[in-house]
This record gives structure tokens, C-alpha cells and sequence, in this order.
């Protein structure tokens, strides 16, 4: 039996902060294709609510100008960043219960890299699952008018959107006792797409409601995809995305550590 | 001899209540100390606090020379654990959980992959080493978990309860292991609630009962504080007994009780002696067998109380 010393902690401490999220980020990304629940939010769900709309409400749905598929895809791709990120909270919700993190804790493990690598993961299943809503979008019927600025631009909201939900989610995860809480408390964040432009354009609305549902941030975030896909005017909506999302990443990430060491270590 | 993990006044409290009262302990390099005592004693927490995870109210502890509070990150480089629960990927194979540890372990990709392999063969893990680790039974994942805490050949070990809940043969296998370790010179602080694994493994043996060390001394030793073994004699009828506790001078035994008499034994002769006694006049035992004191004893003994009162 050899013995294995591991090389003396010299380096920054930068540079193992990476190399211990990169343990984890591969941890996280093995256990997408092993995970049943996973892979169910990233695809199945998003792409059975996709037709469901486009076939079964959307013709009594009336969107003005824009043919519904185009007008809800963007809203579609909402929700599945929210279902997605259901399996995030349970992800770091089960990893505090089951001792694993203990464990980290008694190695020289960055704490924050557990985060991190649960995140990281998660936005490569937001990724994934963007991708085959806008390749399903296309196979029934979405035509969007975007350059190639307006898909970046897109693209790049979307991403915002989900970093900032998926830390939500961690939060969401640590703060949950059980894994069925965890569950249970991201149901609100699957919900809130619902209320807003997402789906369904809030003019018909009440108006207390209506108020609610055009000023929420994921409307805002629907309605700046929606224009940039449709080669639509964008008006405030992309402003209003960027400063809504980037702000609750910066309340958001700090909590979720300080959470997370408290939580490790109580 | 340099000790290898030094503890003094060791004190930790929940809100109101004080879960360490003053913990004293020493292990010498290289050899393995049993914490016995029942659940809530105060084992997990002295571990806790010993790895790193939990910081005592006061104190003094230090593991290879680091002390535990100050200079937790040179701790947490020389130290393995294996905790209660088990602390495995179950969404990993036993490999990749195990080139992930290495990796957090700061090894190299590649020392870190031949490090795995390694270990699979040596904990007889080889067969199993691409199956998800949910697919293990539990004795595979305390061999895996266990695997996890040597990936950097750390000098001290802690070893929380490693073998509650396995079956006897998987017991065994652990056992074996942890007398590898010790031969090749490892520390290990090992807790448990059985008395025949301290017996097994440790050297030295420290009792701990409501947070405080209550006895310390070898097995042998702590068992003759405890009491001697017993020689447990059972017979055919009442008047087999009878006669059976007059010849031995045994307590008459009480009517419609069992049919069976158990007697201290200071030394084997003793055995001997009380048999050939019943021979000589005529008396034949049913069975007999000798006893050992067992942990429900030793704290009946040490404490007036019997085990599992906070269970």
C-alpha cells in the first residue's frame, strides 16, 4: 500500500477555490443523466406544457399581431427555468442531509464550492433545456424574426435569469428541513411565471391583478424575449429584466453562503 | 512518546444543556483509543469537535499537533472520518465518488484516479467499482466511506460508531481493516456502544457516560474493575439445583425460579474447581457457559445506571 501525501496547501487559495468547484461542478453534472427527476424538468415537463398551450389554450388565446406560439415561447422557456430549478432546491437539500457535506467540512473543501457546483449544473440544464424548447418551438410553428444581436441579447437575459433563479433555488434548499420542503417551498418560484405576461397577455385581466402581472420581473423578462425574438419593439422591459434579475443575484449570492455555512455547521 | 491527539477540558453545551462536561484524553501515535459509552453520552460531539465541524466552549484539543480551533485547516490535512451516516455520492459509481474525494483531497487527476483504484482492491470494491453507490448494500458503503477517509493516508483517524448497523461477517471485515491501519502506523479514535469491538481493537478503552470520562484503562483491565466473568450453570429439576447450590455455597436459589445458578469466576481453575465439586458429589449441570461482563455491566458498574437511559 502506498501512501499518498497531498501536495502541502501552497498556491492561492484561488486557484483551489476553482479546482474544488470543478470537483463538484463534475459531480453535479454526472448526477443530470442519473437523475430521473432531473431530467423529467428539464424536458419532459417543459416540452408537454410547450404543446399544451400551442395546441390545446393557445387558439382561445388571443395575442394581437403575433401568431400564440411565438407570442408564448418566450414565457414557456420562463416556466422551465422555474420548474428546472425545482431539482436544484432538492439537490442542495438532500446534499446537507446526507452527511455528505459533513464530510466536506472535515476536508480542506471551499464551503462555497458545494454551491457552486450545484448552480453551475443547474444553468447547464437550464442551457440544455432552453435549447430544446426553442428547437420544439420551431417544430411547431415558432418563426422568430431576431438578427443575430437580438439572439444574444435573448439568449443572454435568459441566462441572467436563470444564474439568479437557480441561487434562489439554493437558498430555497438550505433553508428547507426536508427534501419534500424543499420541494414544497421552491412551488411558489414554479408559480409566479404563471402570474404575469408569460402565458397569456394580462390586458384582460382584473385590475389589481393586471397591475401585479405586468410589473412582476419575470413578466419583464417575458416580455424583453419575447420582443427580441419577434423583432418587436423591446420599450423598458430589458432595462427593467437586467436591473430586477442582476440585483437579486447580488442580495442572493452572499445570503446563500451565509446560509449555507450557518446551516453546514449547526 | 509525542501523543497524537491531546484533550483537556474538553466542554460543549446545546442551549441549557451541557453535552461535554470536561473531557480529558491522550492517544499515543500509532495506537487506537475506544470511546464506550450509550447513545448521547457525548462520543459524536468530542468527534465533531475533534474533526473541525462543531467548536468546543472550552478547552484544549489538539490532533497531530494542530489545535482544533486555531489551526483547523492544518487539522482538517491530517485527518480522516468516517462518520455515523454514512457521507457517499449515491448518484456516483464507487470510483467516481472516490476520484472526487481525491480531488478535494487536492490531489492531482491522475494520483487521484490511481489512488481510487487502489483502494477499490484494497477494500474489496473492485467488482463494484463503476456500479452507482445506491446499488451498494450497507456493508459496501461503510467499506467505501471507510475507503474515502484513507484517500490521503491521513495520520489520525476518527472512526464515529463505524460498524452500527452492519452485519456480524461485514463487522468483521471493518475490524480487519482497522488493524491494517493501525500496523501501518495510523492514530484512530474509534467510538462505539459494543464492548466486544473496544475489546477487539483498542489498546485503551475511555468510558464516557452524561459528558464525562467515568473509566479509562485497557479492556482487560476495565473489565476487572467491572467484574469478573461469570461461570452460568442451568440443571434438570429443582432438586439438581438444590443440592447443586449447597455443594458450590452458592445463594439458595428462590423457588420457581429458573433453573440456574451463576457463579463469579476470578480465574479459570475456578472453573475447574466448581465442576469437579459437582462431580465429586454426584450433581450434573444441563449445560453450562461462561460469561462475559457486558456493557449493560460495565455501566451498571460505573455509573449505577444502567445503558441506553437517554436512548
Amino acid at each position: 500500500m502506498t501512501t499518498v501525501t497531498p501536495p502541502a496547501p501552497a498556491g492561492p487559495s484561488a486557484y483551489w477555490a476553482l479546482n474544488d468547484s470543478r470537483a463538484l461542478i463534475g459531480r453535479c453534472l454526472r448526477h443530470i443523466a442519473r437523475s430521473p427527476e432531473q431530467l423529467m424538468l428539464m424536458f419532459f415537463l417543459p416540452i408537454m406544457l410547450l404543446l399544451m398551450f400551442r395546441y390545446l389554450f393557445g387558439g382561445a388565446i388571443s395575442t394581437g399581431g403575433v401568431s400564440y406560439v411565438n407570442y408564448v415561447l418566450a414565457g414557456i422557456i420562463t416556466v422551465a427555468v422555474t420548474f428546472n430549478a425545482t431539482a436544484t432546491s432538492v439537490a442542495v437539500c438532500s446534499d446537507l442531509q446526507e452527511g455528505i457535506v459533513e464530510r466536506f467540512r472535515s476536508m480542506p473543501v471551499r464551503g462555497s464550492a458545494v454551491l457552486v457546483g450545484h448552480v453551475v449544473a443547474a444553468l447547464v440544464r437550464h442551457v440544455i433545456s432552453i435549447a430544446v424548447m426553442i428547437g420544439v418551438g420551431f417544430l411547431v410553428g415558432f418563426r422568430p424574426q431576431a438578427g443575430f444581436g437580438q439572439w444574444c441579447a435573448a439568449l443572454g437575459l435568459l441566462l441572467l435569469f436563470a444564474t439568479a433563479v437557480s441561487w434562489i433555488a439554493a437558498v430555497l434548499g438550505i433553508v428547507a428541513k426536508t427534501v419534500e420542503g424543499a420541494s414544497g417551498l421552491s412551488m411558489p418560484l414554479v408559480f409566479i411565471p404563471y402570474v404575469g405576461s408569460a402565458l397569456v397577455p394580462p390586458s384582460t385581466m382584473p385590475d389589481g391583478l393586471r397591475a401585479f402581472a405586468e410589473n412582476q420581473p419575470v413578466s419583464h423578462v417575458a416580455d424583453a424575449v419575447r420582443a427580441l425574438f419577434t423583432g418587436a419593439p423591446v420599450g423598458d422591459a430589458a432595462w427593467l429584466a437586467v436591473v430586477w434579475w442582476a440585483g437579486i443575484i447580488v442580495v442572493v449570492v452572499p445570503l446563500a453562503g451565509r446560509l449555507f455555512r450557518r446551516r453546514a455547521a449547526g | 512518546m509525542e501523543q497524537a491527539i491531546e484533550v483537556r477540558g474538553l466542554r460543549k453545551s446545546y442551549g441549557d444543556i451541557e453535552v461535554l462536561k470536561g473531557i480529558d484524553l491522550s492517544v499515543e501515535r500509532g495506537s487506537l483509543l475506544a470511546l464506550l459509552g450509550p447513545n448521547g453520552a457525548g462520543k459524536t460531539t468530542t468527534v465533531r469537535i475533534l474533526s473541525t465541524l462543531l467548536e468546543p466552549d472550552g478547552g484544549v484539543a489538539r490532533v497531530n499537533g494542530h489545535d482544533v480551533v486555531a489551526q483547523a485547516a492544518a487539522v482538517r490535512g491530517s485527518i480522516g472520518l468516517t462518520g455515523q451516516q454514512t457521507a457517499v455520492d449515491e448518484l456516483l459509481t464507487g470510483y467516481e465518488n472516490l476520484v472526487l474525494m481525491g480531488r478535494l483531497f487536492r490531489l492531482r487527476t491522475g494520483a487521484a484516479r490511481r489512488r481510487a483504484r487502489e483502494l477499490l482492491a484494497r477494500f474489496d470494491l473492485e467488482d463494484a467499482a463503476d456500479r452507482l453507490v445506491r446499488t451498494y448494500s450497507g456493508g459496501m458503503r461503510r467499506r467505501l466511506d471507510l475507503a474515502i477517509s484513507l484517500v490521503t493516508s491521513p495520520p489520525v483517524l476518527f472512526l464515529d460508531e463505524p460498524t452500527t448497523g452492519l452485519d456480524p461477517r461485514s463487522r468483521g471485515g471493518v475490524w480487519e481493516t482497522v488493524r491494517d491501519l493501525l500496523a501501518s502506523g495510523v492514530t484512530v479514535l474509534l467510538t462505539t456502544q459494543y464492548l466486544e469491538e473496544a475489546d477487539q481493537l483498542a489498546g485503551h478503552v475511555a468510558v464516557v457516560d452524561g459528558g464525562r470520562i467515568v473509566a479509562e484503562g485497557s479492556p482487560s483491565e476495565l473489565k476487572r474493575h467491572v467484574g469478573a466473568e461469570r461461570l452460568e450453570l442451568t440443571f434438570a429439576d429443582e432438586r439438581a439445583l438444590a443440592a447443586a447450590s449447597r455443594v458450590l455455597a452458592a445463594e439458595e436459589p428462590r423457588a420457581g425460579g429458573p433453573l440456574a445458578l451463576s457463579l463469579p469466576v476470578e480465574h479459570a481453575k475456578d472453573v475447574k474447581r466448581m465442576l469437579d465439586q459437582l462431580a465429586e458429589s454426584g450433581v450434573e449441570p444441563d449445560r453450562l457457559f461462561v460469561a462475559e461482563p457486558t456493557l449493560d455491566d460495565v455501566f451498571l458498574t460505573l455509573t449505577g445506571q444502567p445503558t441506553g437511559g437517554t436512548r
